[in-house]
């Protein structure tokens, strides 16, 4: 069982949730933008929520799966067609052999996920799949994906005898799409948030930013007002975070993202919360933000109660894609 | 752990925390940090995502789900962690700095590799020359591995060398080394980045194929010799 790129995107990478444990060695964490789409795929097809997905930017690739393949397509919605006919989203799908799948534009969102039952079969490079384009390692020889590439999907424990002719849509989904559609972003106070003047805490906390131009898996820059430190003292590095909100020499904010370096010495004035990273994850440039503090109680509560959602999603689709897969034998 | 100078805890988001020991730039503050960070390291606690050791600072990252599901009192995961890590941090011994790698980096000095060497020689009115005996007389301690995979902060510079990092960033090819105020590092993979380039190792400080891809460890001792071009061409050496 495979698939196959048709036509490369702009950038399409194998990712799980992150390489961890090697930051002491200054590997990048990597991983998925946005966590919860990604897991919330794993989740209706009964993957492990850690299986590699592909994360897709529009234009996104073309692709084609080489034989019968159970998928689910979560994230921001670029208008996915199957064989030429719209495909939902958030809903697994069946689908034949030889079908191609392709993205027509932005309806919502920014990045979008493909999971596959049983998940795509790729070489752990230090325990993850995640493609680190800066060590040019993992995923499949730490690129993005090229034309031609053909993935490898790991085999179903059990095989369908029945062979599918049309598209099927798998009768669960969950009505997820709005989770991003929300432009104020909480935080939490930084090491270094009492380093930058009383005025510039009101500009943070009161006016909206921009996410610029440039901004990438590695960090979103923002364009606003100019912020200023008390004392603009070089500091000691130390270690940053997925959601570091840090104040650059030039007076703008940057926003670490996924594939963000392990240390840093500009200052840290906030944190984005870990819920809202999928939010920020799905926005494009251009559009505008607003900060608003939050404590750290509040913080790890919306982790905890994500984190169950999920896991009793995962527990029931996961019996209900045994029940569907045994039901076609 | 004796500290001299009581550690401060703080969060970093809602996912970690950092243990910061005294705001300075020296050994014995960074072997702290090491010995500390060893410590963790070896009780491989399953909560754990990851230790970053810095100059002054062990960063923990922990997974808030495994720590919240685990605690029977109502306290929070970052209230757990922080009193977690303090009676750690009194339980882990002194470690003896006696194991400590000792190693010797080959350079090539010659200003084909040490693209900035000219400049800094006519800015600082400093010989080449100079600069290179400089270089290779100072043993280094690493301070800590940060910014790219493998990136070794070694510190620190003699005085004389110690030059700003540039205002732009340019492009570096993988082995260069290169000084910014009173450290110095290597450049494992090509990467754009602001400190002045004055040599390459032959070395190979990078490398995915190998199971333990990075080369330097926080706490290396390292100096630097220098060796002409021919030498760097037909350099056979690679690490193990």
């Amino acid at each position: 069982m495979s698939l196959r790129i048709i036509k490369a995107g702009i950038l399409d990478t194998i990712q799980d949730q992150g390489r961890f444990g090697y930051s002491h060695l200054g590997i990048h964490p990597t991983g998925v933008m946005d966590k919860y789409a990604s897991q919330l795929a794993n989740c209706l097809l009964g993957n492990d929520l850690n299986s590699p997905v592909i994360e897709m930017h529009f234009p996104a690739a073309i692709l084609e799966f080489k034989s019968e393949t159970i998928i689910c397509l979560t994230g921001g919605d670029l208008a996915p067609t199957l064989n030429g006919n719209t495909c939902p989203i958030y809903q697994p799908l069946l689908v034949p052999s030889n079908s191609v799948l392709q993205f027509t534009r932005i309806v919502s969102g920014s990045r979008c996920y493909l999971a596959v039952a049983g998940g795509v079969q790729v070489e752990e490079w230090l325990a993850s799949c995640s493609t680190d384009l800066k060590a040019q390692a993992g995923g499949l020889d730490g690129s993005k994906l090229l034309a031609g590439t053909l993935i490898p999907i790991k085999k179903s424990a059990v095989k369908r005898k029945k062979v599918t002719e049309k598209v099927m849509l798998l009768p669960w989904k969950v009505n997820e799409v709005e989770y991003f559609k929300k432009n104020t972003i909480g935080i939490l106070e930084g090491l270094h948030w009492n380093d930058i003047t009383y005025q510039s805490k009101k500009i943070v906390l009161n006016e909206s930013f921009e996410i610029s131009h440039l901004s990438d898996r590695m960090g979103y820059k923002l364009k606003g007002e100019e912020i200023k430190r008390n004392d603009p003292k070089e500091l000691l590095s130390t270690a940053v975070v997925f959601g570091s909100i840090q104040l650059l020499p030039d007076g703008q904010l940057i926003i670490l993202m996924a594939d963000h370096q392990t240390t840093g010495g500009y200052p840290q004035i906030a944190h984005v919360i870990s819920t809202d990273l999928p939010v920020l994850a799905q926005m494009n440039p251009k559009t505008q933000i607003r900060f608003t503090f939050t404590n750290i109680e509040t913080a790890e509560t919306r982790i905890f109660r994500q984190q169950q959602y999920l896991q009793e999603l995962h527990s029931s689709c996961k019996i209900k894609m045994h029940a569907f897969i045994h039901d076609n034998t | 752990m004796k500290v001299s100078v009581n550690p401060e805890i703080k969060p970093l988001g809602d996912s970690a925390l950092t243990v910061f020991f005294e705001d300075i730039i020296d050994r014995e503050t960074n072997q702290l940090v090491n010995n500390f960070f060893q410590y963790l390291s070896h009780l491989k606690a399953p909560f754990i995502f990851d230790l970053i050791p810095a100059y002054r600072s062990l960063t923990i990252r922990y997974d808030t789900l495994q720590v919240l599901t685990g605690i029977e009192s109502s306290i929070g995961a970052f209230d757990f962690m922080r009193q977690w890590a303090a009676e750690r941090l009194k339980e882990a011994p002194d470690v003896l700095n006696e194991n400590r790698r000792k190693l010797k980096i080959p350079v090539c000095y010659a200003t084909s590799f040490g693209t900035d060497l000219s400049k800094m020689a006519q800015s600082y009115r400093i010989e080449i020359d100079e600069i290179i005996s400089l270089h290779t007389a100072t043993q280094y301690h690493v301070y800590m591995i940060g910014f790219l995979p493998g990136f070794p902060y070694m510190g620190t510079v003699p005085e004389r060398l110690r030059f700003p990092r540039k205002a732009t960033p340019e492009a570096v090819t993988a082995g260069s080394v290169g000084i910014a105020g009173m450290q110095t590092g290597i450049y494992p993979v090509h990467s754009p980045g602001g400190w002045q380039i004055i040599g390459k190792t032959p070395m190979k400080i990078f490398d995915k194929k190998n199971p333990e891809p990075v080369f330097f460890h926080p706490g290396d001792e390292v100096s630097f010799y220098s060796i002409t071009e021919d030498e760097f061409k037909n350099y056979q050496g690679g690490y193990s």
